[in-house]
């Protein structure tokens, strides 16, 4: 029960990181701090980047924060359930 | 060859090889029915899922929303991926373990009521229902474009291919073939984009063409960005810069918030993950889900923009004795349509800017009206051979092109002027797109019907087989009134019909699976007050000014009905947590189904079926 717990809490924590980092791309640097970003960030190729952000930066970001899933949750399950 | 002929060879090709597979697999038992038998490979689930994703709002009409509204659109393309990633670290390994067939199954146990099952079932309903209504659009677009033939034909030959489709398969076939249709939307998608890509900005990658120079023009001129060229062309005919939005900054967020929660609560795509066999398989097939749905979606940007340029290059202030002779064919089929305002000749297309209303309507009316044609089939034309339309002209603005934004897509390989078998193929993506979407859905929805609501609620005694004939009546009531919707669209465009399906999913089914994984203290009396006001709230105000004619001036804070999901979301949210504190908790063995499904372990018996 006690292992149970800490898998539970330990992979509490993977998720919650991970959805902060989805919150700050998508709706962060997309929609909430976009005209800044595009007025002081660097430029993607020839696009502002809270732009960019938008309409790639943010997916190639959902596409990266999976896999981070998958293998952190695939080494706690074998951490606590070998 | 003939464009026709092209296009009916590819689409024949690609239906023969679905349907090989669909009856090569014919559904055995009513499980294997649901689920595949539940021993799919985490790539091959991966691809099919992708397939079930891209539905026909995605593929028809998304990169259409996009040329139409550069920045705003950027709602459509982070809400649905990045929704599902939401989906799969909160819910689908958790529901997974759990290991029942529908959604409705889940909040029926979980939450230990059959009320709760009831209400579940309903708001599935209402969200297929909806979500289906836009795919009988889009498969009406594309029929009435193979056949040269109204929308409405169109509708109802693609929902009888629809129910055949999905009536002979079941979930078994349509795993596979589903597979298949991936790989035909995927390259239908990327080969033209890759053709458009080389031809405007000489970069064989369209992701960076689309950030890249603009070559197309004058080969001597100092090379200008593609972006800065796309935004002088919109400011020069009264649009606004493409890369700044219209959206105010609030609805923006609550749509994109409405359409990621919605994505997470949609029962069509969660069902899809019980056909692999543990948890650890289920990460594994949902990275792959998003990498091949990325593919589509990171495309869909660069078609956008290149096919606004093409459009308004190719028609804006050109004589309609010089125009493409796909504009007629659109004309034809009603996508698209000239009215000459000033009586000059030319085509002119003016943004909002240009008139005092900060209007740029045509004509009054969302669709272009016709007369019948005479006994003799032949259209009414104008003097230029125009077809002429019956609806009242709206002279407050100088614009005179209308165009459906869901033909985009289709009629961008014909604006580069691509050759023909990339149109043929094209099209066949564009079928695969509506029908694997239309017939995951609807599978979905007549399970809803014959296996929560008739067996678990109405009639327990039920056979497997009269299961699966409510489940094909279901089916077959459900295109009727999807096909009557398609028909009638209840907006614009296809991406804003399916945006309301995902703001009733998140509205309801999202905080009530989220609270019922990952908090043991709440009841069902919580859940089902909760999933009640959210989808009222939310089906309430879409209805209002959707169809009882609400004034944009009386939205809520400015959000518009497909951004109020969000709201009925928050709703559900306080009205479930405020309920459960004054009422019991629920039993100590619900709360160790809590438990038991946060934990991995043991999954690996749920499935060996």
């Amino acid at each position: 029960m006690v292992k149970e717990k800490s898998h539970w809490k330990e992979s509490l924590n993977l998720v919650v990181s991970l959805l902060l980092i989805w919150f700050i791309a998508s709706l962060g640097c997309s929609i909430l701090w976009r005209d800044w970003l595009d007025e002081h960030a660097f430029k993607v190729g020839n696009a502002p980047f809270g732009f960019w952000m938008a309409q790639q930066g943010s997916i190639i970001v959902f596409i990266l924060l999976l896999f981070i899933y998958a293998i952190g949750m695939n080494k706690l399950d074998k951490k606590y359930h070998n | 060859m003939d464009q026709k002929l092209i296009n009916f060879i590819f689409i024949g090709l690609s239906f023969a090889v679905y349907i090989v597979i669909a009856i090569r697999s014919r559904a055995g038992s009513t499980k294997e029915y649901y689920t595949a038998g539940g021993g799919v490979s985490p790539l091959a689930n991966g691809m099919a899922t992708a397939a079930d994703w891209m539905s026909a709002a995605t593929f028809i009409s998304m990169a259409g929303a996009v040329a139409i509204s550069g920045y705003d659109a950027s709602r459509f393309l982070m809400g649905w991926t990045g929704g599902f990633v939401l989906l799969t670290i909160l819910m689908v390994p958790y529901l997974r373990k759990f290991g029942k067939a529908t959604v409705p199954d889940f909040v029926g146990d979980r939450y230990y009521s059959r009320m709760a099952r009831g209400v579940a079932v309903v708001c599935a309903i209402f969200i297929c229902m909806t979500y289906i209504m836009g795919q009988m659009r889009g498969v009406g677009v594309v029929f009435s474009q193979l056949f040269g033939i109204g929308i409405p034909a169109g509708v109802v030959i693609g929902a009888s291919i629809v129910f055949f489709y999905a009536g002979i398969g079941g979930m078994k076939g349509i795993t596979y073939t589903q597979v298949a249709q991936y790989c035909v939307m995927a390259f239908a998608y990327t080969i033209p984009a890759i053709f458009i890509s080389i031809a405007l900005t000489n970069n064989m990658i369209p992701q960076l063409g689309l950030i890249g120079d603009f070559t197309a023009g004058d080969p001597d001129a100092v090379p200008i960005s593609f972006l800065d060229k796309i935004n002088e062309i919109n400011t020069q005919i009264g649009f606004q810069e493409y890369t700044s939005g219209k959206l105010s900054k609030i609805n923006m967020f609550c749509i994109t918030a409405a359409l990621m929660c919605g994505t997470a609560g949609l029962p069509h795509v969660i069902v899809r993950f019980f056909t692999v066999k543990d948890v650890a398989a289920v990460r594994k097939s949902a990275c792959w889900t998003l990498l091949f749905i990325a593919v589509i979606y990171l495309t869909a940007p660069a078609i956008g923009a290149f096919s606004r340029v093409n459009l308004i290059q190719e028609l804006h202030q050109t004589h309609y004795k010089e125009v493409p002779t796909w504009f007629k064919d659109f004309e034809k089929t009603q996508q698209m349509a000239w009215v000459d305002k000033n009586g000059d000749g030319k085509i002119q297309y003016f943004g909002p800017a240009k008139s005092q209303e900060n209007t740029y309507t045509v004509f009054k009316g969302k669709q272009p009206t016709y007369k019948s044609a005479s006994k003799d089939g032949s259209l009414e034309l104008g003097s230029l051979g125009q077809r002429l339309l019956t609806n009242e002209i709206d002279n407050s603005n100088p614009n005179e092109l209308w165009f459906g934004n869901d033909v985009m897509v289709m009629a961008n390989p014909q604006m580069a002027g691509l050759p023909k078998w990339v149109i043929g193929l094209l099209m066949s993506g564009c079928i695969a797109a509506a029908l694997s979407t239309a017939a995951g859905l609807l599978l979905v929805l007549s399970t809803s019907i014959s296996h929560d609501l008739m067996k678990k609620i109405i009639k327990p005694s039920l056979s497997d087989k009269e299961e699966i004939n409510y489940a094909r009546v279901a089916s077959f009531v459900a295109l009727v009134v999807a096909a009557y919707f398609g028909i009638n669209p209840p907006s614009a465009f296809i991406a804003k019909t399916v945006a309301f399906a995902f703001g009733l999913a998140a509205s309801s089914f999202f905080p009530t699976l989220l609270i019922g994984i990952f908090s043991k203290r709440m009841n069902k009396e919580g859940a089902i007050a909760g999933m009640l006001t959210g989808i009222l709230f939310t089906l309430g105000y879409i209805i209002y000014f959707q169809f009882l004619g609400g004034k944009p001036s009386q939205y809520l804070w400015g959000i518009t009905p497909e951004g109020i999901g969000f709201l009925g979301m928050i709703l559900n949210f306080i009205v479930s947590f405020t309920v459960a504190r004054f009422t019991p908790a629920p039993s100590q063995e619900i709360q160790d189904l809590v438990e038991n499904i946060r934990s991995p372990k043991g999954v690996g018996a749920a499935v060996e079926h």
